[in-house]
């Protein structure tokens, strides 16, 4: 009769982990596939204005990037809470931005070069001041295909 | 193997952005060279709609101060003038290929800003004008084709951009709120 005697002792088993690598791969498979690489750093604190409108950019790599605002935290103290350019991975001035639509044309293949396009990415709270410095600029060097950066919304809630 | 997926997964999820590009497209207009004067080019009075917001981010546009939400109805009365009315643009006739004679409307959008008007009210009005003419677009091939503009082949996109054109100009910079003084 002793088969039926519960000895009280039974334990709970342990999860099985033998399926974790799989779960772990399709996650890193969806990272893999959904994101891009990032290029530059960031020094300028981001949040761009919403907009309906806004359209896909096609050719990724033909843009070029003009990140403004007011500079992240770690750099206020150099460069103070004032609107600031950022081309490439530091802060620049206007008259720099010349240098930069040269270099990055140039790194572009001829028939392309037409298509390049200027995305100026700008804090929602910048004036409009530098951005029309930065646009007459741009003029000047006959970059002309420009994208404001915006972030696609379904319908702006005017208050 | 779960801790290389895992050393991969966090690696990845360091170095990469999922931030989309998207935006509004726009064309700046030409420079014209330093030592030519700028002239004011001759367009009627009749076919601009002018577009202002000043540093307090209010707008102006026509002749009366209006909120942001009347401001796309205002700009597609502006570019479709239904009922012909003088004061509003003129309208040509305009050979498309692939289409024939269509009534094309010559109005012109100026949008004037001022150096203190904040960057989110400015894509406001960009977006507007830009919703206004996307709305004209779809209404046109709605009215043409029996499709929505983005359901179109791409030659009858370009037939539709021909017949409702995007004539936003962003005018040289002046200081809006100084002139009003």
């Amino acid at each position: 009769m002793s088969k039926f005697v519960d000895k009280g002792k039974r334990e709970t088993p342990g999860i099985n982990t033998a399926s974790l690598p799989d779960i772990v791969f399709i996650v890193l498979m969806f990272f893999m596939v959904s994101v891009s690489m990032r290029q530059t750093d960031r020094k300028v604190m981001l949040s761009l204005p919403a907009a309906s409108e806004a359209a896909k950019l096609e050719r990724k790599d033909l843009a070029s990037y003009i990140y403004i605002g007011t500079p992240t935290l770690q750099y206020q103290r150099l460069y103070g809470t004032e609107s600031q350019i950022q081309l490439n991975d530091a802060f620049r001035s206007i008259e720099d931005i010349r240098d930069f639509i040269a270099s990055e044309r140039e790194s572009l293949s001829e028939a392309e070069r037409p298509y390049m396009t200027v995305s100026i990415k700008a804090d929602e709270n910048t004036r409009m001041g530098i951005i029309t410095d930065v646009k007459q600029e741009l003029r000047r060097c006959s970059a002309l295909r420009i994208m404001y950066g915006a972030r696609k919304v379904s319908a702006i809630s005017s208050y | 193997m779960a801790d290389i997926s895992f050393l991969m997964l966090i690696f990845f999820l360091v170095v990469s952005t999922m931030d989309k590009e998207e935006g509004l497209v726009r064309r700046l207009p030409v420079m014209p060279p330093e030592n030519v004067k700028v002239e004011d080019q001759k367009v009627n009075r009749r076919n601009i709609i002018q577009v202002k917001v000043n540093s307090q981010d209010r707008l102006f546009a026509g002749n009366e101060i209006i909120d942001i939400a009347q401001l796309k109805n205002k700009i597609k009365e502006f570019m479709t003038n239904p009922n012909n009315d003088p004061n509003l643009p003129d309208k040509e006739v305009l050979f498309i290929e692939g289409f024939g004679d269509c009534l094309v409307s010559k109005g012109v959008i100026s949008l004037q800003n001022d150096r203190g008007t904040s960057y989110s009210k400015y894509i406001e009005v960009q977006n507007e004008l830009i919703r206004a003419v996307n709305e004209l677009r779809d209404e046109w091939s709605m009215a043409h084709y029996g499709r929505r503009y983005s359901r179109l082949s791409e030659e009858q996109q370009n037939i539709v951009r021909k017949a409702v054109p995007q004539n936003i100009s962003e005018a040289e910079p002046k200081d809006v709120t100084k002139r009003r003084r």
